[in-house]
C-alpha cells in the first residue's frame, strides 16, 4: 500500500513539475486537499486570472498594512481612536455600568475591547460639577432651616471636587494596571486589561454617584440609604470586572486586591459625602467653642472685681 | 484677530483707527444680532471672530465680582476662576467635538461658543439689577426664571451653530458638554449674592 502511494505520489510529482516548467508562476496543488477556491482557478489558468489573484493578495496586504499602521502618539488621528463611539455606545455602556451582573464582565460585554475616552472624561466633570453644585445647594437648605449659618457660594468646591475625581479615576486605573501587569510577570495566566480599559470601567463606575444630588434629601437615613446603594452598585462592577483576571491568581493577591478596589471606592464615597454634604454639624459645632471660649476670658475680669468688692 | 479675508486687503493699512474701530465693531454688533435670533446662517462660521467673545468674558467676570470678600475660602467665583472656566471649557468643548469626528475649525468653535454667552451675560445684567431690590422668595424666583430663558436660549443658538457639524449618532455627545458649560455658568450666576 505504502509503494503505492509513493508510486502515485511520484507520478503527481512529475505532473506538477511539468506543469510548473510550462506555466512557472501558477500555484500546483493536490486535488484531494481543502484549498480555497482562488487556488483552484490558478491552477486551471494561470494566464487570465492571474491578475485576479494578484488583485485579491493585493488587497488582503493593504488591509493588513493598513491595521498594523497605527497612527503615532503625536498625530490628532492618534487620539481621535479614542473617540470612535456612538450616542448608542455611551448609553450602553453606562446601563451596563449600572446594572452589574455577576456573569456578565462589563470589559468584554459592553468595551469589546473598544475604550473609549468620552466616557470617563465626561462623566467625571459631570460628577465634579454636581458634587460642587449640590454641597452648595445643600447650605442653602441648611441655611433656610437655621439663619445663623452664613451662605456664601463656595466656589473652591468646585476645584476641590475636580482634582479629587480626576486624580481617583485617572491614577488609581494606573496603580491597578501597573499591579496586574506586574502578577503577569509572575503568573503567566492572568491576563491584564489594558490601561485604556482600566480607566474605562472606572470611569463608568462613578457615573452612579451622579444620582446622589438625592443626598439633598435631609432625612439622614435616607442619606446613608443611597450612598450604600450607590457604593454596593459602583463596587460590585469593579468586582465583577477584575474577577476574571484574578482569579488565576493566588488566593491571597486576589483577595488583597479586590479589597483594596472596594476600600478605596468607599473611601471616596464616604470622603465626599462628609465634605460636601455636611455642613451642618460643622455650624453646630462652632457656636459652641465660641460660648465656651468667651466665659474663661471674661472670668478673671470679673473674678477681682469681685473680690475686690 | 479678524478673519483672513480682511488681512489681504492692503488699503485698510492707510484708513484712520475710527474706521478700522466702527468696522470690527460693526461685525462684533452683527453677530450679536445672529445670536440674538439664532437662524441657520453661516455668518458666525464664515467671518469668525474672537473679540465678541473677549468683551463678553470679560463684562461677565467683572460682574460677577463681589465688592468684599471674608476670606478667600468664602465667596464666590474670582475674576480668574469665571475666565478660566469660560475659556479652558470652550477650548474643551471644541475639542471633544473635533475628536468626535466634527468637521468645524478650531477657532470657528471657540467663536460660537464664545458668542453665545450673550444671553446669559444679560441675565447677569438683568439679575444685578434685580438684586438692587430687596431680596426675598419673589427677588430669587424672577431670577430663576430669568436665568432658565436665557440658558435655554444659549443653549438653541449654540446647537443652531454647532449640531451641523457632527454626524447624525453622534449629535448628542457633541451637544452634552456645551449643555454642561452653559449649565456650570449659569449656576455660577444664580448662585451670585452682593455683600
Amino acid at each position: 500500500m505504502a509503494a503505492a502511494d509513493e508510486l502515485a505520489f511520484h507520478a503527481e510529482f512529475e505532473e506538477a513539475t511539468n506543469l510548473l516548467a510550462q506555466t512557472p508562476d501558477a500555484a500546483i496543488t493536490r486535488s484531494d486537499q481543502l484549498t480555497p477556491q482562488g487556488h483552484v482557478a490558478v491552477v486551471m489558468d494561470s494566464g487570465g486570472s492571474y491578475g485576479a489573484d494578484d488583485e485579491v493578495e493585493s488587497d488582503k496586504a493593504a488591509l493588513l498594512q493598513e491595521e498594523k499602521q497605527q497612527p503615532g502618539f503625536w498625530t490628532f488621528g492618534y487620539y481621535q481612536s479614542f473617540f470612535d463611539v456612538d450616542t448608542s455606545q455611551v448609553l450602553d455602556r453606562i446601563k451596563g455600568s449600572l446594572l452589574p451582573r455577576p456573569g456578565h464582565n462589563f470589559v468584554r460585554h459592553h468595551l469589546r475591547n473598544r475604550p473609549d475616552l468620552y466616557g470617563p472624561f465626561w462623566i467625571c466633570a459631570t460628577l465634579a460639577f454636581v458634587l460642587a453644585i449640590t454641597g452648595n445647594l445643600t447650605l442653602v437648605l441648611a441655611q433656610r432651616r437655621d439663619p445663623s449659618i452664613h451662605y456664601s457660594p463656595q466656589f473652591h468646591k468646585v476645584t476641590v471636587a475636580g482634582i479629587t475625581i480626576y486624580c481617583y479615576a485617572w491614577l488609581v486605573p494606573l496603580a491597578l494596571w501597573g499591579f496586574l501587569r506586574w502578577r503577569r510577570g509572575v503568573r503567566e495566566r492572568v491576563g491584564p486589561y489594558t490601561f485604556l480599559e482600566t480607566v474605562c470601567v472606572y470611569g463608568y463606575s462613578l457615573f452612579v454617584f451622579i444620582p446622589t444630588v438625592l443626598w439633598l434629601i435631609p432625612v439622614p437615613w435616607l442619606q446613608w440609604l443611597f450612598g450604600a446603594l450607590a457604593l454596593a452598585l459602583s463596587a460590585a462592577g469593579l468586582v465583577f470586572t477584575l474577577w476574571p483576571v484574578v482569579r488565576e491568581d493566588t488566593r491571597l493577591a486576589a483577595t488583597v486586591l479586590l479589597s483594596t478596589v472596594v476600600l478605596l471606592h468607599t473611601l471616596l464615597a464616604m470622603g465626599c459625602k462628609f465634605y460636601f454634604f455636611q455642613p451642618l454639624p460643622l455650624e453646630h459645632v462652632a457656636p459652641p467653642h465660641q460660648a465656651m471660649s468667651q466665659p474663661p476670658n471674661t472670668l478673671p475680669p470679673t473674678l477681682p472685681r469681685s473680690m475686690a468688692t | 484677530m479678524r478673519s483672513r479675508v480682511r488681512e489681504f486687503d492692503s488699503s485698510t493699512l492707510n484708513e484712520s483707527v475710527q474706521n478700522t474701530i466702527m468696522r470690527d465693531l460693526k461685525a462684533v454688533g452683527k453677530k450679536f444680532m445672529h445670536v440674538l435670533y439664532p437662524r441657520k446662517s453661516n455668518t458666525l462660521l464664515r467671518d469668525w471672530d474672537l473679540w465678541g467673545p473677549l468683551i463678553l468674558c470679560v463684562t461677565l467676570a467683572l460682574m460677577l465680582q463681589r465688592g468684599s470678600v471674608d476670606s478667600e475660602k468664602d465667596g464666590g467665583p474670582q475674576f480668574a476662576e469665571v475666565f478660566v472656566i469660560v475659556w479652558f471649557g470652550a477650548v474643551t468643548i471644541t475639542l471633544n467635538s473635533k475628536l468626535l469626528g466634527g468637521n468645524i475649525s478650531f477657532f470657528q468653535s471657540l467663536c460660537v461658543l464664545g458668542y453665545c454667552i450673550l444671553p446669559l451675560t444679560v441675565a447677569m445684567l438683568v439679575c444685578r439689577l434685580v438684586l438692587l431690590a430687596e431680596l426675598g422668595p419673589i427677588n430669587f424666583m424672577v431670577r430663576f426664571f430669568v436665568v432658565i430663558v436665557m440658558f435655554a436660549w444659549s443653549i438653541v443658538a449654540s446647537t443652531a451653530f454647532l449640531a451641523d457639524s457632527q454626524p447624525p449618532n453622534r449629535k448628542a455627545l457633541a451637544v452634552y458638554p456645551v449643555f454642561l458649560f452653559y449649565f456650570v455658568i449659569s449656576w455660577m450666576i444664580l448662585t451670585f449674592t452682593p455683600q
